[in-house]
């Protein structure tokens, strides 16, 4: 093992999170900052030949790669977990920019009383009316202390969309049921496809409140306060799971890194995988790695800052021996507890017209939130918790999308009479989206494999999770709300009802995990303060969607961003000044 | 390590039955060959990477009952998807670099996916094997058949490999001549819709087809395919 030369700042992950942190430091102190990035370099003009759906959509190209590392998976503790050996219902990004590059650039909010999920439901319910498995908690930030935070990742990545709360007074066409914003977005939203256009008048005349979805993929060409700029969408369809060769969508590579790259203090080493964390006496010394050529290294560092997935986070940690692994049996130990995934359903309908649905992008969507949270709910659901329903106009590319049916139309899914309903329908089809708030519970779970391993010998991380009562009605609560809608949009629906099995650990979901790594304001039940700052290694700050304690049914990246220029507040005004435990 | 030495097999296939021309890969360069004229007697040699000839026979059969050539338009047949999963068996897919293949293998629920140890190359070897004389049936005996592994992990892959192959980019070597995205509209990569995304509401758009090739001039080889 090769010691080198101490940095002051070593940030694990070049996503997101690591890069504006480190773009945060670097720009703001003069400490030196290192980012290690296990992955490959990328830039926008890799992505000039990258309209291959086989390649980046199919054989999933700017994923990591799961021969190397996978997770197992379990639906109890009673059960044996095995290896998800292909992907996969989520979809962990490689490389510089990670899951920033291929993401389709949701870039929501949070409601405020996510942030203060348990106390909003004892109060409502009485938390001896709550299920005993429910493990919700509180996250120890309020969406005010948030909000500067959220507006500058907004600026940053150039959102657009449609206020339609803003400072308490209600917009028409954006969304009224949102937290209260203190400015308009950056750009005016995305051009609306013509799916858009069928969902918000069948929404409209059943009196709910359509509104666009916040975008980072730019309705205009845009210049950043960082004084980047970047063109307009071109709506070409090839977002998700590819990297944008224009540039509209908001990307690491070209909104941080093109930052990165002009200062002294920041160094990116790539190819650099970090395999644990080292620490003695509740301080950590630095980390260590191997390098893509399998030679080994130590860093060492003043402050560690883990900014990888919510999967490694928590990963590293454990291997790292840093905190208490949780317990389900007892309830005692935080890491790894408050595993959630994302409560999604689809309802397909289907259209006697073509909808030219190859034309879209990322998050090109409309929504309604008047089921969010509990606005809606009266008690006879059986529900804590909802979710937004709408639909998406990603871009339909031909493999993925060729197989959509009204259920029950073929007796078989192959051969000439399948082949001429796939032909009939291939344009004609749609769903209603679900994003449902997924609840965390004492038996939903990470911890460390005791067979499977990645490719250095590294133990994998094991899940256990399975949907429980609250999901399957959730879903079920979707679709009825679902099947008012479609035929006011002028669509039909079969009589495809949401599945109630187990938790597939298969089919795509969302790339939405959280949990492992979670905040709070007790060190018995969180694993980072409401700093992200490690309640036991007080120089090592853990950032990213581990720390959700449970899923807010929005997409998670512009929180994970508001959360890293938060922890970076608390780092530069005051961990620097005082390395010491800030809470 | 032995190296087993192979003697290179070739598809055979009527130059009237791929409706034109057939794109495909081979030695790093593209090649796009004129169907009429190649040969005197109107066929195309293909030469294969992965698959004998005898195999290649069999499945391009059972494509063509998955995604059958009839009155609604051309199918496996015309796309050449045979070409495309006999390369995508002979590069790193094939082989399983993109899974993960560390024991134990257990066999658990439907929920946790394929979990053998047999990657696509050898699932697809012994698939073929057991499918026999399948080219030489009738349409009626090579459906019952299909019909018979239908919940085999064979026949899942050859279904999804078909539809892949149907409407793959090219290069790849199905979807020969773009057959399969003017069969269904599909324009394949246009560098910018943003004057049309707004447009045409409730009526079909359909741009003339192009390959990824066509419109980026992109002659590099396929991720997907492995030097040997």
């Amino acid at each position: 093992m090769t010691n080198l030369k101490p940095v002051d700042v070593a940030i694990i992950g070049g996503g997101w999170t690591g890069l504006a942190m480190a773009n945060e430091l670097a720009g703001r102190t003069s400490q030196s900052v290192l980012v290690l990035e296990r992955g490959i370099p990328r830039k926008t003009a890799d992505y000039a030949l990258d309209m291959d759906e086989l390649d980046y959509a199919i054989r999933l190209r700017m994923m990591q790669n799961i021969a190397d590392e996978t997770i197992t998976h379990r639906h109890s503790a009673r059960a044996t977990a095995v290896p998800v050996r292909q992907y996969g219902s989520f979809l962990p990004g490689s490389g510089v920019g990670g899951a920033g590059e291929h993401w389709n650039g949701a870039s929501w909010r949070f409601l405020p009383e996510l942030f203060t999920l348990r106390s909003h439901l004892n109060q409502k319910h009485g938390a001896a009316k709550l299920p005993a498995d429910l493990a919700v908690q509180d996250w120890g930030v309020t969406y005010g202390d948030l909000e500067p935070h959220y507006w500058h990742a907004e600026q940053m990545l150039g959102v657009s969309g449609k206020a339609g709360n803003l400072k308490g007074k209600t917009v028409a066409g954006g969304n009224p049921f949102e937290a209260p914003r203190q400015n308009e977005y950056p750009l005016p939203p995305l051009k609306d496809a013509y799916l858009s256009t069928l969902f918000a008048e069948g929404a409209k005349k059943l009196g709910y409140h359509p509104y666009p979805q916040p975008a980072a993929n730019l309705s205009e060409t845009y210049r950043n306060p960082d004084g980047i700029t970047r063109a307009a969408c071109s709506y070409c369809g090839y977002c998700e799971r590819f990297g944008c060769m224009v540039g509209a969508k908001a990307q690491p590579s070209n909104t941080l890194m093109p930052l990165l790259a002009r200062r002294k203090n920041f160094e990116l080493r790539t190819g650099a995988w970090v395999r644990r964390i080292v620490h003695r006496d509740g301080h950590a010394t630095g980390v260590e790695y191997v390098d893509a050529r399998g030679e080994e290294f130590f860093q060492p560092a003043g402050v560690v800052v883990v900014a990888t997935f919510t999967l490694n986070n928590t990963r590293l940690l454990y291997l790292s021996k840093i905190g208490t692994p949780y317990d389900p049996a007892s309830g005692k130990g935080a890491l790894g507890r408050n595993l959630t995934h994302q409560t999604d359903g689809t309802t397909p309908i289907f259209f006697d017209k073509p909808l030219n649905s190859f034309m879209g992008t990322g998050a090109l969507s409309m929504r309604i939130s008047d089921f969010d949270g509990d606005r809606a709910l009266n008690g006879s659901e059986g529900l804590l918790r909802m979710g937004m329903l709408g639909t998406n106009s990603f871009g339909n590319r031909p493999i993925a999308s060729f197989d959509a049916l009204p259920r029950g139309s073929v007796k078989r899914n192959w051969g000439s009479e399948w082949k001429a309903a796939a032909l009939k329908w291939r344009d004609r089809n749609a769903g209603i989206y679900l994003s449902g708030e997924h609840l965390s519970y004492r038996q939903n779970f990470m911890d460390l494999d005791p067979a499977y391993k990645d490719k250095y010998g590294d133990p994998l991380l094991r899940f256990t999770l399975d949907w429980t009562e609250h999901e399957h009605r959730q879903r079920a609560f979707a679709n009825q709300i679902a099947r008012k809608i479609a035929p006011a949009m002028g669509a039909t629906v079969d009589d495809t009802q949401p599945p109630r099995g187990k938790y597939n650990a298969i089919n795509y979901q969302s790339t939405h995990i959280q949990g492992g790594a979670i905040m709070g304001d007790k060190p018995d039940s969180s694993v980072v303060n409401r700093y992200l700052q490690h309640w036991d290694v007080p120089n090592v700050w853990v950032i990213g969607a581990s720390a959700f304690p449970q899923n807010p049914s929005h997409n998670p990246t512009l929180t994970v961003l508001a959360l890293t220029y938060w922890a970076a507040d608390a780092i530069v005004n005051r961990y620097l000044k005082h390395p010491e435990a800030l809470a | 390590m032995t190296h087993r030495m192979k003697r290179r097999e070739f598809l055979t296939i009527p130059a009237a039955a791929i409706g034109g021309t057939l794109l495909y890969t081979l030695g790093g360069e593209a090649f796009r060959l004129q169907a009429q004229g190649n040969k005197q007697d109107g066929n195309i040699q293909v030469p294969l990477r992965f698959f004998t000839a005898e195999e290649a026979r069999v499945v391009s059969a059972a494509c063509a009952r998955i995604f059958p050539s009839d009155s609604n338009g051309p199918g496996a047949t015309e796309a050449a998807v045979v070409i495309y999963i006999d390369r995508q068996l002979a590069g790193p897919y094939g082989r399983d670099k993109y899974r993960y293949t560390k024991g134990p293998f257990i066999e658990s629920l439907p929920e946790h996916g394929y979990q053998g140890k047999e990657n696509p190359r050898e699932i697809y070897r012994a698939g073929v094997q057991a499918l026999g004389n399948f080219a030489a049936l009738s349409l009626a005996d090579q459906d019952a058949k299909l019909v018979s592994i239908e919940q085999s992990s064979f026949f899942r892959l050859l279904r999804t490999h078909t539809i892949e192959g149907m409407f793959a980019d090219p290069m790849h070597g199905g979807n020969a001549g773009l057959i399969g995205w003017q069969l269904i509209g599909f324009p394949g990569p246009q560098m910018s819709y943003r004057n049309e995304i707004d447009k045409h509401f409730g009526q079909p758009f359909r741009p003339k087809p192009a390959s990824l090739q066509q419109i980026m001039r992109r002659t590099g080889q396929p991720w997907e395919d492995e030097k040997t």
